[in-house]
């Protein structure tokens, strides 16, 4: 099935997909949803690297996402602990109202 | 260039086992004693294991090898950086020895993190593989998410680690779509194995390889705190633990810039016409903004994390002129760079208190007459950062300056002199606090020990020794970047 799809579709939509992502990163104001456009950008990647590994019929783009995956997970353990220890510290995770440290 | 067997191949790779093998092992004391008198030991324990990694990288020099598949290269290059990197480490431990003390960190995971931040940085510079360096930059960057934040209670600390956190997973998003982009249009990770087939005349450069070339440099722009993307280094630097602030500017500055250099002068070096001129605005507009805004800063932190980012303008000069033999300029850099920097904020951690952390730059007033021995090694970091001769770090812009000469970017070394000029006001600035102004109150009682001294001593003795008899350190530096020829 897959084969049937061009991959540079795949990567036109893998393309559409990081700049949602960056878009949300850089205009969404809570720290969760962030990163939630964050991982949406790491899913892009993982989405170009499918569609060109199958381009080039080569192990090598299949085995980056799992590498991606991995770190994305350890990321988002390591991501929340931060905004928990945050949130305890100054009771908000609005990007706006977390400004101790002028800029 | 040998390809070996993956099983025989765990000698090459004794420093990265060492300093894995120590920080699992303090991982462990701190579960398995109370945590209150673990400091110590893990600090013995963490500064052993970088010194027998260091014994070990400097055995290994000189060897050229790929192992695991090419997945990981033993070269004179990378050998040069994890050196580097281990130094730093070592440094920032006997800063630390006393820091950690003082600040009530937990003890334990602050230096099983340390030592997984080193490893992170061994590995990144030390493979010709784009999964590789991945791996390596992310265990480097998520050890350091949670060593700014461990002054627990802090909000500072915690907002610093923040906003390092965000910006850090964005940035790696841009590197690794990049990757994507040019695994997309050429099929291969390996960097070595890009350079040799983009050359071999059946590639046509597409834009979308141009736009994975820009992404790479958008990544390792945001790891080398290069202007536009160095927002977050002024609030990382000052909020996160002093010690972590020197690691992360000298540590995590000498790595990115180890990976930066691999990639864009092994698989990218075919266009160097097209990522020159990218370099040459970063490189000025890095050098302008850092040492402008340095200017206006008050807190000596903040000012320090400017001058980083003015000194990675400087790097990125003998970066954008794109001479392979010339690049041994930057490698010297970040060597002089390392010990300038860790000195100086050795001196800010040793004026520092639980209490008052005392950064703001009265602090400083009147200290060479309270301390005279403090002042004065402040005043040869500060001198050696603004690069006066002897110092080494007029030795360092030195071979910068003169490399983009050579190579005819006059424009580029002009402007470097004159952001040199413009940077020696804000150095100038401490001594003159220093040496002419009255102390305004009591600072109290300084938190002295034995391991700020001898932090203090090596930088000084370091920084003059480059100054006067820079050659052997540049000379090594020419026998690292040999593997780009």
């Amino acid at each position: 099935m897959f084969q049937e799809i061009p991959s540079g579709l795949c990567l036109v939509l893998s393309g559409i997909i990081f700049s949602i992502g960056a878009i949300g990163a850089i205009t969404r104001r809570n720290v969760i949803v962030i990163f939630m456009c964050i991982e949406l950008m790491l899913n892009a990647v993982n989405l170009a690297f499918i569609a060109s590994g199958n381009a080039f019929s080569s192990m090598d783009g299949a085995v980056f996402v799992f590498f991606i995956m991995t770190v994305a997970a350890v990321e988002a353990a390591v991501g929340l602990a931060i905004f928990v220890m945050v949130f305890r510290l100054q009771g908000t995770v609005n990007a706006d109202e977390v400004n101790l440290l002028k800029g | 260039m040998v390809v070996m067997k993956p099983e025989l191949a765990f000698g090459w790779i004794i420093p990265e086992i060492v300093i894995t093998l120590s920080a699992v092992f303090i991982l462990l004391l701190s579960a398995f004693r109370r945590k209150n008198d673990i400091g110590r030991l893990a600090g013995g324990v963490s500064l052993i294991g970088a010194g027998l990694a260091l014994f070990f990288t400097c055995r290994l020099w000189n060897s050229d090898i790929d192992i695991y598949n090419g997945l990981y290269t033993i070269d004179n290059f990378g050998l040069f950086f994890k050196a580097l990197v281990l130094v730093i480490s070592l440094l920032v431990t006997l800063l630390s020895l006393r820091y950690v003390e003082r600040e009530e960190m937990i003890k334990g995971e602050y230096y099983a993190l340390l030592l997984f931040g080193i490893l992170g940085m061994m590995i990144m510079v030390s493979s010709n593989h784009f999964v590789t360096i991945f791996i390596g930059l992310e265990v480097m960057s998520i050890a350091i998410y949670v060593l700014c934040g461990l002054l627990i209670g802090n909000p500072r600390s915690a907002e610093a680690s923040l906003k390092y956190f965000l910006l850090g997973a964005f940035a790696t998003a841009f590197l690794l779509y990049g990757i994507a982009l040019i695994y997309g249009t050429t099929g291969i990770l390996d960097v070595r194995e890009i350079a040799r087939y983009v050359t071999s005349g059946n590639f046509l450069i597409t834009p979308a390889f141009m736009a994975g070339m820009a992404l790479l440099i958008v990544g390792f722009g945001f790891k080398t705190a290069s202007v536009p993307f160095h927002m977050w280094t002024p609030d990382v630097y000052e909020g996160a633990p002093t010690s972590i602030t020197a690691y992360m500017a000298t540590g995590v500055k000498a790595a990115a810039f180890g990976a930066f250099l691999r990639v864009f002068y092994t698989a990218l070096y075919p266009f160097l016409t097209e990522w020159s001129g990218m370099l040459w605005v970063i490189a000025v507009l890095t050098m302008t903004l850092g040492n402008i805004t340095a200017l206006m800063q008050n807190d000596i932190k903040r000012m320090l994390a400017y001058s980083s980012i003015a000194h990675a303008g400087y790097i990125l000069i003998a970066f954008a002129v794109g001479d392979r033999i010339f690049s041994a300029s930057i490698l010297f850099y970040l060597l002089v760079y390392t010990f300038m920097n860790i000195g100086a904020f050795a001196v800010v951690i040793l004026l520092g208190r639980k209490e008052a952390p005392n950064t703001g730059i009265e602090s400083y007033a009147g200290l060479a007459t309270r301390h005279p021995m403090i002042a004065l090694a402040m005043s040869v970091f500060l001198l050696s950062l603004a690069g006066v001769p002897p110092l080494a770090g007029f030795m360092g812009k030195f071979y910068v300056l003169s490399d983009a000469i050579k190579a005819g970017y006059y424009w580029l070394a002009i402007i470097g002199v004159l952001n040199s000029v413009v940077a020696v006001y804000y150095y100038l600035r401490v001594i003159m606090y220093m040496y002419f102004k009255e102390p305004e109150g009591e600072i109290g009682r300084m938190d002295l020990s034995p391991a700020y001294a001898v932090v203090i001593v090596i930088s000084i003795w370091a920084l003059i020794h480059m100054g006067i008899f820079p050659r052997s350190f540049l000379l090594i530096a020419r026998e690292s970047v040999n593997i780009f020829m």
